[in-house]
């Protein structure tokens, strides 16, 4: 499939997963991936500390963008920014918008933020849904990549317009939850890309967020993002000394050689059964990642990352 | 090496086991392996589990809603009981023995604002697991109690639970909700403003079950806060040690040390850090003729990320002082059954 059809096909990618399987990292290869392809693009992450920034060398952004790469109009590449969104503000903005400038202070100074969200399960996450949609739609840029929360809680996260819609039937709430649903169901507008790594847990996890956010949210999903994946090494399940004549190679390195050749042999073997379990389970496309031996996550990997994906892409069918 | 303080210290020593750390490194893996060492090291034990992968859970016959403890059989001198934490039944459960009468009872557990926070509320479920645990603690049915702490990016979550109803209780908005509706009529106009605001923003539905509720709950408050100060004191006690799990990443490091600075600030001392998903570290292979092998490319790669990770661990455990570091490797295969748990166990505790 070609990137840039890719990448414009909707304006919002939400990238979603369980802790640990580097989804935010993703957040940031998808977003410098798209920029290339000459989309405007500005990454939403969810309260601070979430770490997308390290992906550009950049230190934690705030409620306020920032420029992360900038637009090279020769190389055709448009500019990534990134900033935070945070429920408590969004909720200000949110009643300041609706003229509840003296109750949205109010509310803070009080703590009846706290009250009122707890009274209404999902508010913050509608709030947050919410101004990603007031972005999307004043078209500021061509596409929004948001950092969706972790841990479980992917699928609450998105849900949660859904079930504010159906518990509060009247009022601004209520309204908010039919824009936000409109938004999120929206092929055109919205696509959730799901990442896993390529292991039992993470993959039973997805599935089921996946058939859950087709069935009930009724989602669009795009490819399912495989970090982590380990490259295969030609050769390397054989020993090591068919390859070569082994007769000088001390017996300690050799008997090395061939126990990372079986742990290799291994888990490469466990991350392919898990990748074709994946694929009988859930019939989307995968876009495999590579596992980084090297230094952490910084511009450097980033970048390598969005290359993957881009090969990722282009191996799609359509 | 020798003086070197050992997980099997640490855990043998304490009566509680919490485990700790952000989502995704292997807790409930981990704890379910403490529990284990337990039970073979001849004690009555029991984990408390939150959420646990789907596969672990019926390995060790556990299932949801049961909020009862089930028997773990095995070759172990000791026993093993594993419980996975029902959210909602626990607070059904505290409702029920700490209600004045069956009008509260029945008041509280019918209300809707109620039902909304008993299950789903994020901080409901570590405030359950802390009643549990206290519970539990309480029983003295245990001789060790390991509790899998929920996947959350505050460590704090846990520890504060106890005081997030107590806070919600004392808010000043919450007194003004509970007082008689007649009252804020005549004293507090301005407040009865508010009210409506807020009733236009949520809605009114809300706003009556939230009074409801409060009302109903009244004169509970006090059973809930004396709780939560027993558990506080008793986690910060000797008597409970709590476990760091990592995985040696970048950002997991940076979630990680942000956890035990949040439990510092609580006087709570890290006492083992467990680093799971460890790069295999192998030797250096130098011989010229294997350059051009497979097997060259898998050692010197592992072995790049083998330096990095130590460097990880290196910077995460830098200021915690004396404790206990047991690192497990990435394993070849996933460890998501009994076995995996035992093979797990053999690997922290040798």
């Amino acid at each position: 499939m070609d990137p840039a059809q890719f990448f414009s096909a909707s304006r919002v990618v939400i990238v979603a997963g369980k802790g640990g399987v580097g989804k935010t990292v993703v957040a940031g290869a998808v977003a410098r991936a798209a920029a290339r392809f000459a989309l405007d693009t500005t990454i939403l992450e969810i309260e601070g500390r979430s770490g997308v920034a390290s992906s550009f060398d950049a230190p934690p952004f705030g409620y306020h963008e920032v420029e992360l790469v900038s637009a090279d109009k020769t190389a055709g590449r448009a500019a990534v920014r990134g900033r935070t969104i945070t429920p408590d503000l969004a909720l200000i903005e949110y009643l300041e918008d609706h003229g509840l400038r003296r109750i949205a202070r109010r509310m803070a100074a009080t703590g009846l933020l706290e009250v009122v969200a707890t009274a209404t399960p999902g508010i913050k996450d509608l709030l947050v849904l919410g101004k990603v949609k007031q972005l999307e739609q004043t078209r500021q840029a061509d596409l929004l990549v948001l950092d969706a929360p972790a841990a479980g809680h992917a699928l609450s996260f998105l849900d949660a317009a859904r079930v504010l819609h159906d518990t509060a039937k009247v009022g601004p709430i209520h309204h908010q939850a039919i824009e936000v649903l409109a938004m999120l169901r929206d092929p055109a507008r919205t696509q959730v890309m799901l990442v896993t790594l390529a292991e039992e847990t993470p993959i039973n996890e997805l599935i089921e967020t996946a058939y859950r956010l087709e069935d009930q949210l009724r989602v669009s999903l795009g490819p399912v993002i495989v970090n982590g994946v380990l490259p295969a090494l030609a050769g390397i399940d054989r020993d090591p000394s068919e390859l070569i004549d082994a007769t000088s190679v001390p017996k300690s390195q050799l008997s090395t050689l061939r126990a990372a050749g079986q742990w290799w042999s291994k888990r490469y073997a466990r991350q392919r059964e898990e990748l074709e379990r994946l694929a009988e389970a859930l019939p989307l496309p995968q876009i495999e990642l590579p596992y980084l031996f090297g230094p952490t996550i910084g511009a450097a990997q980033s970048i390598e990352l969005s290359d993957a994906l881009v090969e990722g892409v282009n191996l799609l069918d359509g | 090496m020798t003086d070197e303080l050992l997980l099997a210290d640490v855990v043998d020593g304490a009566r509680i086991v919490v485990t700790t750390g952000t989502g995704g490194v292997g807790k409930t893996t981990t704890s379910a392996a403490i529990a284990v060492y337990g039970a073979r090291s001849g004690r009555r034990t029991i984990v408390l589990t939150i959420d646990p992968a789907r596969r672990l859970a019926d390995a060790m016959g556990i299932s949801a809603h049961a909020n009862e403890p089930s028997r773990v059989e095995g070759s172990w001198s000791g026993e093993l009981d594993a419980l996975m934490l029902d959210t909602k039944g626990t607070f059904d459960t505290l409702v029920t023995r700490y209600a004045r009468d069956e009008t509260q009872r029945s008041r509280i557990l019918e209300n809707r604002f109620y039902q909304n926070i008993a299950g789903a509320l994020s901080g409901t479920q570590e405030y359950m697991a802390m009643e549990k645990l206290h519970a539990l603690a309480e029983s003295n049915d245990y001789d060790l109690i390991v509790v899998d702490t929920p996947p959350t990016r505050h460590a704090l979550a846990f520890l504060d639970a106890p005081r997030m109803l107590t806070r919600l209780l004392e808010n000043r908005v919450y007194r003004l909700l509970m007082a008689p509706r007649g009252f804020v009529r005549a004293v507090n106009s301005a407040a009865q403003v508010f009210i409506r605001q807020i009733t236009r923003v949520v809605g009114a539905e809300v706003v009556d079950d939230a009074i409801a509720f409060f009302r109903a709950f009244e004169g509970m408050e006090q059973g809930f806060a004396e709780r939560a100060k027993t558990m506080i004191e008793l986690l910060r006690s000797d008597e409970t040690a709590f476990v760091l799990v990592a995985a040696p990443r970048a950002d997991t490091v940076v979630e990680t040390k942000y956890f035990v600075g949040q439990l510092e600030a609580s006087h709570i001392k890290v006492r083992a850090c467990v680093v799971n998903r460890m790069a295999p570290l192998f030797a250096a292979v130098r011989s010229k003729s294997t350059k051009d092998l497979p097997h060259r490319a898998a050692v010197d790669q592992l072995r790049e990320a083998a330096v990095v990770e130590e460097a990880h661990v290196t910077s995460l455990i830098e200021g915690l002082g004396d404790i206990a570091i047991a690192r497990v490797p990435l394993l070849a295969s996933d460890l998501h059954d009994l076995e995996g748990i035992a093979s797990m166990e053999r690997l922290l505790f040798g």
